[in-house]
């Protein structure tokens, strides 16, 4: 029972691995920087997706400043106004949360979580690192170049991206574009790693149904990833061409500053197809990775096997598959024929079945759980209930007759903040407390941590819960300032500076979070290989942090699936999926 | 949209295919215990460059396809007016089929064991490639000396833009082979080359696939399956 031979098993890896396969680092420059360590490449990811990501943030406080406080602060113009809400977003939802899900958490996870020693091709890997940096850098120049970064909205539509009027006319739109088109090419690089890996490279024993949860969900979203960036990618190079060469691709004849422009014939509305036919399963394969992990911490901190695992997996397969028949439910407004909306608002809420499947197995997995209140199970909790909030008005704004009055109001970005904002980044955070002890080898701090959650949780309610109010008044948004309007109330003005303090103090808040991060390095309380007694793999590595290689001499042996918390007549609460069956301690007494 | 809509349910229903190959309906709770217990669920037996071969494949096709879509709702607007397709292209075409073809030869003589076959078919196949790419750039030059510019109508642009991303991927084919013929030059053990060779091979004859499904477009032979798509979603 207790050597099997596995070897020469077609599909099945050799325990080990010749040493000449694995790659070494030579010196500082190849361990560090130019490594191909899918562990050290992950954490160049996080690191650049957190930089950028704190740009976003304080553009974010610039726009808060501006709608709490309209007319007080002069450096704020009107198209330095629309300059910050383009790059806030395009920032976001790219560069920060889809590198982060999967350049970071992927590139550290799916090797450990799979039994892995590396990705398979870790020179592509370091190179989709390396352009996804060039991307960031090229973003980041927009700000200093002439006439700053473009100010067209992070959709981008055309004919108003490329024309005269919209701030960052200049170079902001052609290093928009450049910038995306970077980033994907580096997306696809490590895209193919992330796959192939999970197809080829999982351990002995580790089938398809064994793999923990946060495994499947980025494995969904990257496949989600390689076939949705081609149509921003399309779209990109036809728009930039459109720009610089001047074909009429997207752009229709128009007269721009008083004389008829060079382009003609053009559809605007083949870009926005283009364009949400990405960015509608971008919201997926932002939200599937954050399925995943919150699964794993769940069950793990609430001493409980996840509820319907089967069905969590056939959820995150068929929410993939949906995600990509549903995209025109963001043009509803766009003068589509109307019989499309009706299809698109039908399949619009059938993704709601599955994704709800998920939520109810969510909350039956705590039924009565052992449940730890730790940092990383507060975020996710955190994390249910902002995301039920964030559907539930996505159920609203899927229906055409309910959409089209609240279309470009604050209700819809009160919505994807709540959804696809506040609810990553909270599984982001959450499993950043979960994780840090692995990667680091120290806890972080609990009380601040605690500290940290309550603050970012409140703030985040008081900030988007009256947002949706402020919508359903028929605040737009994207405003500048929003005037003397009649249907806007002096209440809805004081709410709006309301808003704007929270928002700054929940933005500063995260320093604390920063704060801990920095000093838990050097001063955290040691964690040991295990702190959370969780099952998954990479819990069970030889070394903390995992060493070169990950294993030790011999790969790990999977004997059982990721979720045995609590198996009756077990010793310990936990089994590890690599502990083999006769070596499970039994309490006494009990039928083995 | 319907082209890409309907590639993607060809890659569903092959990603389908494979699912249920998985035991997806296995219970893993009850499943404690060493593999050869629970068939299934393994590693595929391909290699894993070949596996990733195939998922950028997948997603150049969805790229092209794509371009295919965006050219397909463009191509509806009134202002199109195809261009004249130079001759020269039908020359590229058997270039480039016989670029193909000589990598199968070389593919072929790999299996034999016969490495002097190999690298003749190598070359062969890079040499011809670039004189494919050559071929494509003079075609681009009497277009626009006959002033078929890239920006004076929708069609010539999307002429310019396909054949160009055409042209990119397989200028980065070119560089995998010029990597494989440099190994076979240097006298790497042709076991160890066997697999780099299949997969030149295969990305090329995905070249010419692609290449003539993009001159049955270009040619406006499609038009009519083109216009039955269009018909389909609306």
């Amino acid at each position: 029972m207790v050597d099997i031979p596995y070897e020469g098993i077609p599909g099945i890896p050799p325990a080990e691995v010749p040493d000449v396969e694995l790659y070494h680092p030579r010196s500082w420059w190849t361990r560090y920087v130019f490594s191909q360590d899918a562990k050290v490449i992950a954490i160049q990811y996080s690191l650049t997706a957190t930089a950028i990501g704190l740009v976003a943030l304080v553009l974010s406080w610039l726009m808060r400043l501006q709608l709490g406080f309209p007319g007080t602060f002069s450096f704020i113009d009107a198209n330095q106004y629309l300059q910050f809400i383009t790059m806030h977003g395009m920032i976001m939802v790219i560069y920060l949360l889809t590198a982060l899900f999967l350049g970071g958490f992927g590139n550290y996870l799916i090797p450990l979580m799979v039994g892995a020693r590396d990705m398979v091709f870790p020179y592509v890997n370091m190179l989709s690192y390396w352009v996804y940096l060039l991307a960031v850098l090229v973003l980041a120049s927009t700000f200093f170049v002439p006439g700053g970064p473009t100010g067209a909205g992070w959709t981008l539509y055309p004919p108003q991206a490329i024309l005269s009027g919209t701030p960052g006319q200049d170079w902001g739109i052609i290093l928009m574009m450049s910038s995306l088109i970077l980033f994907i090419i580096g997306f696809t690089m490590g895209g193919l790693n992330y796959v192939v890996t999970v197809l080829q490279a999982r351990t002995r024993g580790m089938t398809l149904m064994r793999l923990p949860l946060t495994v499947w969900g980025i494995f969904t979203a990257t496949v989600m990833a390689l076939l949705a960036f081609p149509a921003l990618f399309v779209a990109s190079v036809m728009l930039l061409l459109d720009r610089l060469l001047g074909t009429s691709f997207f752009m229709p004849s128009l007269v721009e500053m008083g004389t008829l422009s060079k382009y003609g014939g053009g559809s605007p509305l083949l870009f926005q197809h283009l364009f949400w036919f990405f960015g509608h399963p971008e919201v997926y394969i932002v939200a599937l990775p954050a399925f995943g992990i919150v699964s794993d911490l769940i069950s793990t901190h609430a001493r409980k096997n996840i509820f319907g695992y089967r069905m969590m997996v056939w959820a995150i397969v068929a929410i993939g598959a949906l995600s990509f028949i549903v995209w025109a439910h963001h043009m509803y407004v766009s003068g589509m024929f109307p019989q499309f909306g009706y299809f698109f608002a039908t399949t619009t809420l059938i993704i709601a079945i599955p994704t709800a499947i998920k939520v109810y197995n969510w909350v039956l997995t705590l039924w009565r759980g052992d449940i730890h209140l730790t940092v990383p199970m507060l975020f996710a909790l955190g994390f249910i209930i902002t995301f039920v909030n964030g559907g539930l008005t996505g159920l609203f704004l899927g229906n055409v007759v309910v959409d089209v009055p609240l279309s470009d109001t604050m209700f819809v970005v009160a919505h994807f903040h709540m959804v696809m904002g506040v609810a990553p980044i909270m599984v982001v955070l959450g499993a950043i407390y979960h994780w840090y002890p692995k990667i680091t080898g120290r806890m972080l701090n609990q009380a601040l941590g605690k500290f940290h959650f309550w603050v970012t949780f409140l703030g985040a309610y008081l900030i988007f819960f009256p947002m949706h109010y402020l919508g359903l008044l028929g605040v737009p948004r994207r405003y500048f300032e929003l005037g003397d309007a009649a249907f806007i109330p002096s209440s809805a003005h004081s709410l709006n500076a309301f808003i704007s303090v929270v928002a700054l103090t929940v933005g500063f808040s995260q320093m604390v979070f920063l704060f801990n991060l920095a000093w838990s390095l050097f001063k955290g309380e040691a964690s040991g290989g295990n702190p959370w007694r969780a099952t998954t793999l990479e819990w069970q590595t030889p070394e903390t942090p995992p060493g070169h290689g990950n294993w030790g001499k011999e790969l790990p042996v999977v004997y059982r699936w990721a979720y045995d918390y609590s198996v009756p007549g077990a010793a310990e609460d936990f089994i590890p999926q690599n502990q083999p069956p006769h070596a499970t301690q039994r309490v006494q007494g009990a039928a083995s | 949209m319907s082209a890409i809509i309907l590639f993607l349910a060809v890659l569903a229903v092959i990603a389908g295919w494979w699912l249920s190959q998985q035991r997806l309906t296995a219970k893993p709770w009850l499943e404690e215990g060493p593999i050869g217990d629970f068939p299934g669920g393994d590693a595929m037996t391909w290699p894993a460059a070949k596996v990733g071969l195939g998922v950028f494949l997948a997603v150049a096709s969805t790229l092209f396809v794509l371009f295919i879509s965006a050219y397909s709702m463009r191509m509806s607007v009134v202002d199109w007016r195809p261009l004249p397709i130079p001759r020269l292209l039908w020359v590229n075409t058997g270039v480039l089929v016989l670029s193909s073809v000589a990598l199968q030869w070389s593919y072929v003589a790999a299996r034999r064991d016969d490495a002097e076959g190999v690298m003749i078919g190598l070359l062969a196949g890079g040499a011809s490639a670039v004189i494919f790419l050559a071929g494509q750039l003079l075609a681009w030059q009497r277009l626009g000396a006959a002033g078929y510019f890239v920006a004076s109508n929708p069609a010539n642009s999307f002429f310019y833009l396909l054949t160009a991303v055409h042209g990119l991927h397989l200028t980065g084919g070119l560089v995998a082979l010029g990597r494989t013929s440099a190994k076979m030059w240097r006298g790497a053990e042709i076991a160890d080359m066997r697999l780099s060779v299949e997969l030149c091979a295969i990305y090329w004859h995905f070249l010419l696939l692609v290449w003539l499904v993009l001159l049955g477009l270009l040619t406006g032979w499609t038009d009519d399956f083109v216009n039955i798509c269009r018909q389909l979603l609306s």
